[in-house]
């Protein structure tokens, strides 16, 4: 049994709590500016009170420091669950019975016992207790209202941080099914050019014929990873969606017999020149995009 | 070209400009109007209308607009600026095998107010037709502006020939003092040097920011119908002695990367041996160009591709001021689009036929023929214009 169902149990074993004077004695101005706002127009509560106000009469206003009552042991389980973490409050069953009607100037007294406190429970706000108590109203010693309340104290969830979710790159290539196995070979760590399966001529960019042999049959080779610059630009102006300027843009010849344009990165853009070496890396644009780039071929 | 040829009997234009403050399609009709005015005839002589694929206005829209009734021929040029002289060429064979006897083609937009070429667009890349994929190999790189895949030509261009940032610099100058004396473009009056030139910031290294071509709001039109009709006409005709589309093999977009080659314009040179062949000219023959000026290194590998120098000796060719007026090959003389306009290549053909007619505000001597090209990198057109 955790602390809190512990405390639970003690504060059921207490039973009601002590009397707490209500704030109100039953009155005529508060009952007509009651019925006035509900629209009750029942003749009957010029001179008696509506049953349903019972919970007005011990509401401690809307300045809780002007009515000060007692703690009671309800308190303690409440505050418990608030610092264990159930900072969340929701109401969920609200039940009265009456036995008679007020009458103007009756004084009345409540009670608290706290009947049940449930396991933990998971909810859709979170994990939390429910907790259900009982208040009687007195006249003088004669019960006259009861109300069973419960709550439920939970748990907020957590927007937890999703692990790392990057931004989502916004220079998304198309891609359909004649290119897909690249893109598919991107984000396995290899840089895929299309081989026809017939006549086996390499073609990038790819397409769905053969323009040698006329072959719908495709096939492919993994790359070696390596290239160099054929001709590539420094991107300065105007500003590029989801880039930083300046960067730089290469056709990259492949030892394979094909170009492919790329960034060359992790390198400072006055450095790259025509004929420079470089292999392949595959750089994560976010959670779904996989680039190939190029950084210079170390020496 | 064959049978009946065809001519260019009217050009219109509204002013070039930052801000038209006007919707693209009454920059549309304005220089139809314009262009009819100038042809002397009426909406209701059109019975054809031509323009690129990119334009906004409909064919249709702009019928409406100007009060152009029936059409017997509408067509769509595509690849941006490379439809130019190809919205002529669709136009001419229409008059030529009879589908219409008037037509006029149009380019209108508000490219610097509205949407601009030059902003990098995340898009570009996320449709699997053939040029999204063909996109996807670049754009994710952020390889996605046309500055941006000029420069990639450029580079290879520079290391092969030994071209410097300054050979496509004194594009630009030559350009700007074309602009300075012609009162409709935007650079009227404001000529630059190399200096300036070399201290522009970097857009695309190795492009700066005085290589690449303004941004303009804008329309031209043109009117063209037969070479006999139009001789009647308000107008001496600029007559359509060729015309030609051009692409490459392994053409792309504008990323053609992959040929053997990246030092050249394959898709220009198609165009060049098709407008020689067709008009049975040499370069010797023409007395100025209208070549396409997006981006200053275009403007080398063109005189090349089209015969007017030897493989990598354009730096030679427009070293003290070769292109400029008064030079052997004046190039542009209304300032291209780096000085007058960026109407998509469309003010260019209006400056060949200034330049048949003799009414250029910088006029070429004794101009018998004017070769014109379209968008480069891109599959392209191109047009020899003669008296
Ligand atoms: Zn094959």
């Amino acid at each position: 049994m955790t602390d809190l169902e512990t405390l639970a149990k003690q504060v059921v074993g207490a039973g009601e709590s002590p009397r707490m004077r209500a704030s109100e004695a039953v009155s005529g101005p508060l009952i007509r500016q009651w019925t006035q706002a509900m629209g009750d127009k029942n003749p009957k509560y010029q001179d008696l009170a509506p049953p349903a106000m019972i919970q007005v009469w011990s509401m401690p206003g809307a300045d809780r420091t002007a009515f000060q009552r007692d703690r009671i042991p309800l308190d303690d389980l409440l505050d418990a669950l608030t610092e264990s973490g159930y900072t969340g409050v929701v109401a969920t069953n609200c039940e009265h019975t009456y036995h008679r009607y007020l009458r103007p100037g009756e004084e009345l007294t409540s009670t608290t016992r706290l009947t049940e406190m449930s396991g933990l429970k998971r909810t859709a706000l979170g994990e939390g207790y429910f907790v259900t108590w009982a208040v009687t109203w007195y006249a003088e010693d004669e019960p006259v209202a009861e109300m069973e309340f419960r709550l439920l104290k939970f748990r907020p969830r957590e927007d937890k941080p999703q692990p790392e979710k990057r931004k989502p790159y916004p220079l998304k290539p198309a891609v359909n099914q004649d290119t897909e196995f690249f893109w598919d070979g991107v984000r396995a760590g290899e840089l895929r050019i299309q081989k026809c399966g017939d006549c086996g001529e390499l073609r990038h960019p790819p397409g769905p014929i053969c323009p040698a042999c006329r072959s719908a049959n495709r096939t492919h080779v993994v790359a070696s990873g390596l290239g160099e610059v054929y001709s590539f630009v420094v991107h300065h102006n105007p500003p590029v969606p989801g880039r930083e300027t300046p960067f730089v843009v290469a056709v990259v010849e492949l030892p394979e017999g094909v170009r492919i344009v790329g960034n060359v990165v992790d390198c400072p853009p006055s450095e790259v020149g025509i004929g420079m070496p470089l292999r392949v890396i595959y750089r994560p644009m976010d959670d779904e995009l996989t680039l190939p780039v190029w950084v210079p071929l170390e020496p | 070209m064959s049978g009946v040829p065809a001519a260019i009997a009217g050009i219109g234009a509204t002013e070039f400009s930052k801000e038209s403050g006007r919707s693209e399609l009454r920059l549309a009709a304005e220089s139809v109007f314009a262009a009819l005015d100038d042809a002397g005839l009426a909406p209701s002589d059109v019975d054809g209308l031509v323009t690129y694929t990119q334009d906004a206005n409909q064919e249709i829209a702009v019928a409406r607009e100007v009060g152009i009734g029936d059409l017997t021929f509408f067509s769509r040029v595509h690849y941006g600026g490379g439809a130019a002289c190809g919205t002529v060429m669709h136009a001419a064979m229409a008059v030529e095998t009879g589908a219409a006897s008037t037509v006029v083609c149009y380019r209108a937009f508000n490219e610097r107010s509205g949407r601009r070429f030059g902003i990098p667009d995340a898009r570009l890349g996320g449709d699997p037709s053939s040029q999204g994929l063909e996109m996807s190999w670049h754009v994710p790189y952020g390889l996605m502006t046309p500055a941006a895949w000029v420069a990639m030509f450029a580079r290879r261009y520079m290391h092969v020939y030994g071209a410097t940032s300054e050979d496509f610099g004194r594009v630009a100058v030559a350009m700007r003092r074309h602009a300075a004396t012609n009162p409709a473009a935007w650079f009227h009056g404001r000529p630059i040097t190399l200096d300036d030139h070399q201290a522009s910031k970097w857009i695309v290294e190795p492009l700066h920011l005085l290589d690449c071509c303004q941004e303009s709001d804008g329309a031209v039109a043109l009117v063209v119908t037969s070479a006999e009709r139009a001789r009647d006409l308000r107008r001496s005709p600029a007559v359509i002695a060729a015309a030609a589309q051009g692409s490459g093999s392994g053409q792309m977009m504008m990323t053609s990367y992959y040929r053997d080659d990246m030092t050249g314009l394959p898709e220009m040179g198609v165009v060049g041996r098709r407008l020689w062949e067709r008009s049975g000219l040499t370069p010797a023959d023409i007395q100025t160009a209208i070549l396409y000026d997006h981006f200053t290194p275009f403007v080398l590998t063109q005189l090349e591709e089209l015969g007017f120098c030897g493989r990598g000796e354009a730096k030679d060719f427009i070293a003290g001021g070769g292109i400029e007026l008064g030079g052997r090959l004046p190039v542009n003389p209304h300032g291209g689009q780096l000085g007058e306009a960026y109407i998509h290549g469309m003010n260019g053909i209006a400056e060949a036929v200034r330049q048949i007619r003799g009414t250029s505000v910088n006029q070429v001597a004794d101009v018998a023929n004017v070769l014109v090209t379209a968008g480069t990198g891109v599959p392209t057109s191109g047009l020899i214009l003669t008296t």
